[in-house]
């Protein structure tokens, strides 16, 4: 008898980035269950994601126990600024990779101490892909640098459009660039109404307290909305 | 350009459910991209080709349905499809009652949605 070949459509309605949500699920159950609050940066290369986290890491280290992951494509010279600073940090390195998954995150996350009460992570500089993959964190941050110009929220909408926060850094350069602050701000919150934004410089640490003060208050509430 | 890295996972899943149903070769491959999912289509598309090659999908067409995002306005309980999305001019706010309340309910999506495979039967 001859073999014979049939055609045939097997429906499968499986979410591609299914891999990657079911490992973001654990790790926000496990953060949720030991009451620490992620935090995930994104934003383009130099906008200061690091100097951001130095300022505000030394700050909330007076009360708090805090964490850094750092993602790189490739050097350890991130994490080495953080601990510096006497504060634990972990380097993923992607080697080439242009984002952080979540199973990346899984790689280092049981080296996470269970008493953390903030656990920041700094994806890979990049406004584009971070956005497209879920890491289990409970709050997204934007970061947008004054040198790079007012003209971003529209061209890069999806990072925007999935943030909670948006936050404007190296604020103190407004008096020597053309940046228009009021429409940035405006344009942001036409595709997304709901951002908080915070207006900050790690220079001179202007918006820095209000943005401490903003994540104490998040933490706060998860709590007694998980308790 | 992470499409590629989305290609693999989709491979995983492709190579799975070939499996599972015992196909020879899977000849087309269908999936649905939300505007707003971050995958850019053509890269998307040269990401596939490149990929396949080698897997038991390797002659397969790829076909891709475009999900449009779509809000759901939270104060008169309409719903919206972005048309302008892309457009300089595109507001986050309801046409009908200019709410600026609206909640996304479609647009995220990456799915893959069906393959057509072939069988060696008797």
């Amino acid at each position: 008898m001859s073999m014979r070949k049939s055609k045939k459509e097997v429906l499968v309605l499986e979410d591609i980035l299914g891999s990657n949500k079911k490992i973001a699920n654990s790790i926000k159950k496990k953060l949720e269950e030991n009451g620490i609050l992620a935090v995930n940066l994104l934003s383009a290369p130099g906008s200061g994601k690091t100097a951001l986290l130095e300022r505000i890491g030394l700050k909330l280290n007076e009360n708090y126990r805090i964490g850094v992951i750092e993602g790189d494509v490739e050097t350890e010279r991130d994490a080495e600024r953080i601990r510096k600073l006497g504060l634990p940090a972990w380097q993923i390195t992607t080697h080439g990779a242009c984002h952080l998954e979540a199973r990346m995150l899984a790689r280092v996350f049981d080296r996470i101490p269970a008493d953390l009460d903030f656990l920041f992570i700094e994806n890979v500089g990049n406004l584009v892909c971070p956005a497209s993959f879920d890491l289990g964190e409970g709050l997204r941050f934007v970061l947008l640098s004054i040198p790079e110009g007012d003209d971003k929220p529209k061209k890069y909408p999806e990072a925007f459009i999935t943030s909670q926060v948006l936050v404007l850094t190296k604020c103190d350069l407004l008096p020597y660039l053309t940046f228009d602050l009021d429409k940035v701000i405006k344009e942001a919150l036409e595709i997304n109404p709901k951002l908080k934004v915070f207006r900050t410089s790690a220079v001179t640490g202007e918006g820095t307290e209000e943005l401490c003060t903003f994540l104490k208050l998040e933490l706060e509430k998860r709590r007694i909305r998980n308790a | 350009m992470h499409e590629l890295s989305i290609v693999a996972d989709l491979f995983t899943i492709i190579e799975e459910r070939a499996k599972q149903a015992r196909a020879s070769r899977v000849t087309k491959v269908r999936v649905m991209v939300g505007e707003l999912s971050g995958v850019v289509p053509e890269l998307f598309r040269s990401a596939f080709h490149s990929y396949k090659k080698g897997t038991i999908a390797d002659r397969a067409r790829l076909e891709m349905k475009i999900v449009k995002i779509k809000f759901k306005c939270q104060n008169c309980g309409r719903e919206i499809t972005a048309k302008n999305f892309r457009d300089e001019s595109f507001s986050y706010s309801c046409p009908f009652c200019r709410s600026k309340d609206m909640e996304l309910i479609s647009g995220r999506d990456l799915y893959l949605e069906r393959l057509e495979i072939e069988t060696a039967g008797q």
